[in-house]
């Protein structure tokens, strides 16, 4: 079942939290609302699923939420059909974990009621897909926060709901259960094809698990796409900012440029350090530190003429090879760059083609252009 | 993982390290002063109760309670006790339900408006019933017999009487007791959030369900605590009571103006005895309460234990 929220507002008091947003979930995706907190992306979800209500929008057809098409936006949340996994699992404290699942069957009225028998198979069949067939018996209290999660999961599942909604749902989990939960989702969502919205703070788990990525900040949606695209193509310094390390440089006239208005950012892993001085334009910096416990190697670097600090992210191998000595100045070249013009930039000039973040003389090495 | 946790929760127990307790003497020296203090204010009281009222022996003991007005008053103070505590039962959780989990305008004003009967003194509150209901009182005339043309015959032949009468110690019981049920559960059901109510909407659960299904079970404790708590109140208001009641003997007395009565006219043994009724409410109210909290305890416990036994076969 696809989703489509139209011009949706809402407003706390005199605080914003979403301000005119609107999104198309396509049926059967698995899809992230992807920001920093006091985005609106929990507000979003939660007007999704019927827990809170838009303001009234002064669009035509806006303030609405659709479930395929359907004008879902003055159903309650209990009839729209959506299961919904809260952050913090909301599992029903006192009930067993048995109990907690068939709740959405068992407060049904009598007509639609299913069976005991038939409730009880349902049950087990969930258990079995939580991996966690023993447990029926436990409370809450007495399960890990990943089986917790599981369970709060098979519970939204067990009324089969056409669209799964999850508030955060590895937040309070620790890292190592967070990527096995990930993988699990993943593998389960391929299995039950429900659309799904997941709500989340970490760029790497959106990236990894979504097959598209919804950034918000600041009450508005500021891009959609695939997780390639967000990633590779970010519409605005925001977006490019928020979705992993980058480094900030000053530029101006397409040109780096110490006290320039414009920023040009630059992802450590697309920075490479030189030792021959063949280039004249090539950037200097100073090695700071070298850091090389990790799957890459991390240096720090400084420019040698403004000061600004660049971190870049490089293959063991090659930096044994470079054998880098603290202080050390280097030629620095970057592969791949974007430009943003503080504060002239719109979502609408990136579109017309009026930008090129990558413009010609732009770069220290090397000449221009993306990739060199 | 519970395994872990009850290994900490032993090494806690029998392995307390020196560095972080203070001295022996400061222990026991505060341990006794928390006893003397204890024994004092409130062993030595609950104990001269009792003493007074076997002074003379058992016999006279039960006499004062086959006293025809002894048993009137026993009678009254359960009736108040009787309407007063439901009425407030189903009043505090309706109350504390729509304060934690709806926001709404005045919300802060009922608030403060069910903690009023805290800050008022009861004197006061049982003035208000007399100047309310009393015969020179703002609706004194519509209550009494009479020919007032506003409610016609019929409501003239009832002749209710509220003040020095039955209604007005029950509605000054009422006001009196007011909050105590919504003052333990309003803390409770904040912590506990609305978390599980919102789950269970979107389970589709109608308010009834949820109300019964997730609210009930999950503030149980705390309300038969504060029915409890309330109950004593009820049961051992004076000030209030004190003002509408009239003290008349075998019809508007209940236990705590019987005894005020019965000390007044220098019978000690009885008055005590009749007090004791009340000091054994007041210790059922204690057991009562301890027991609530260990069978639960024991509840989590057993729950932890079937936990371990799963883990180790």
């Amino acid at each position: 079942m696809s989703i489509e929220a139209r011009n949706i507002s809402k407003h706390f008091g005199s605080y914003t939290a979403l301000n005119n947003v609107s999104l198309k979930v396509e049926t059967g995706r698995l899809t992230a609302l992807l920001g920093p907190s006091g985005s609106g992306k929990t507000t979003l979800l939660r007007i999704i699923a019927g827990l809170e209500f838009p303001d009234a929008s002064a669009e035509p057809g806006g303030g609405r939420v659709l479930f395929h098409g359907e004008d879902v936006s003055h159903k309650p949340a209990g009839k729209r059909g959506v299961g919904f996994v809260f952050q913090h699992y909301a599992l029903f404290k006192h009930m067993s974990v048995f109990d907690n699942i068939a709740f959405g069957l068992t407060v049904r009225p009598g007509k639609t009621r299913p069976a005991r028998a038939e409730i009880a198979s349902r049950v087990n069949e969930l258990l079995r897909l939580i991996q966690l067939e023993n447990y029926g018996s436990r409370l809450p209290d007495q399960l890990s926060g990943g089986q917790r999660q599981r369970v709060a999961l098979a519970r939204a599942l067990a009324m089969q709901p056409k669209v799964l909604l999850l508030d955060e749902p590895f937040g309070a989990l620790d890292a190592q259960v967070r990527k096995e939960l990930r993988r699990w989702l993943r593998q389960l969502h391929e299995k039950l094809h429900v659309t799904t919205v997941f709500v989340t703070h970490d760029q790497e788990e959106a990236l990894e698990l979504a097959d598209e990525v919804v950034v918000m900040n600041q009450a508005r949606i500021e891009q959609v796409g695939g997780p390639q695209m967000v990633y590779d193509q970010p519409v605005s310094p925001f977006v490019i900012e928020f979705l992993g390390n980058v480094n900030r440089l000053a530029a101006a006239d397409g040109r780096l440029h110490g006290s320039g208005k414009d920023v040009l950012y630059v992802r450590p892993h697309d920075v490479d350090i030189q030792r021959n001085h063949s280039d004249e334009h090539a950037l200097r910096a100073r090695v700071l530190h070298v850091f090389s416990a990790s799957n890459y190697g991390r240096v720090s670097l400084e420019r040698v003429d403004t000061g600004e600090p660049i971190e870049a992210e490089i293959a063991r191998d090659r930096l044994h090879d470079l054998d880098l000595k603290q202080g050390e100045e280097v030629s620095v070249v970057f592969r791949h760059v974007r430009l943003f013009p503080r504060g002239k930039f719109t979502e609408a000039d990136l579109r017309n083609g009026q930008l090129s973040e990558t413009r010609p003389g732009y770069l220290p090495a090397h000449g221009a252009g993306e990739n060199i | 993982m519970a395994g872990n946790i009850s290994t900490l929760a032993y090494v806690a127990k029998h392995r307390q390290r020196r560095s972080l307790s203070d001295p022996a003497w400061v222990r026991y020296s505060l341990i006794a002063v928390a006893l003397l203090f204890v024994g004092l204010f409130l062993i030595v009281p609950l104990a001269s109760v009792f003493a007074e009222a076997l002074k003379k022996g058992i016999g006279p003991y039960f006499a004062a309670f086959a006293d025809k007005d002894a048993q009137a008053a026993i009678r009254l103070t359960l009736v108040a006790a009787a309407i007063a505590v439901p009425l407030n039962l189903v009043f505090g959780v309706a109350a504390s339900w729509a304060i934690t989990k709806f926001e709404f305008r005045g919300k802060a004003l009922l608030i403060s408006l069910i903690e009023l009967p805290f800050a008022v003194s009861p004197v006061i509150s049982g003035l208000i019933y007399v100047l309310l209901f009393g015969a020179q009182g703002w609706l004194g005339p519509y209550l009494g017999s009479g020919d007032h043309p506003w409610f016609g015959e019929w409501f003239n032949s009832l002749d209710i009487q509220v003040i020095f009468a039955v209604p007005g110690i029950v509605l000054a019981t009422i006001f009196v007791t007011f909050p105590f049920v919504a003052r333990e559960l309003i803390p409770l059901m904040q912590v506990q959030g609305k978390e599980e109510e919102m789950a269970a909407i979107t389970l589709g659960a109608t308010g009834w369900q949820i109300f019964w299904r997730v609210t009930v079970p999950n503030i149980k404790w705390g309300l038969f605590y504060g029915v409890v708590l309330c109950n004593a109140r009820a049961m051992g208001e004076f000030g209030a009571v004190s003002v509408v009641s009239g003290h008349i003997r075998g019809q508007t007395n209940t236990i705590p103006l019987h005894v005020e009565i019965l000390y007044n006219e220098y019978n000690t043994q009885a008055a005590f005895a009749v007090a004791s009724l009340l000091t054994l409410l007041a210790l059922i109210t204690l057991v009562l309460k301890n027991i609530v909290e260990w069978r639960h305890r024991r509840a989590v416990e057993a729950a932890s234990a079937a936990d371990i036994r799963q883990f180790t076969t």
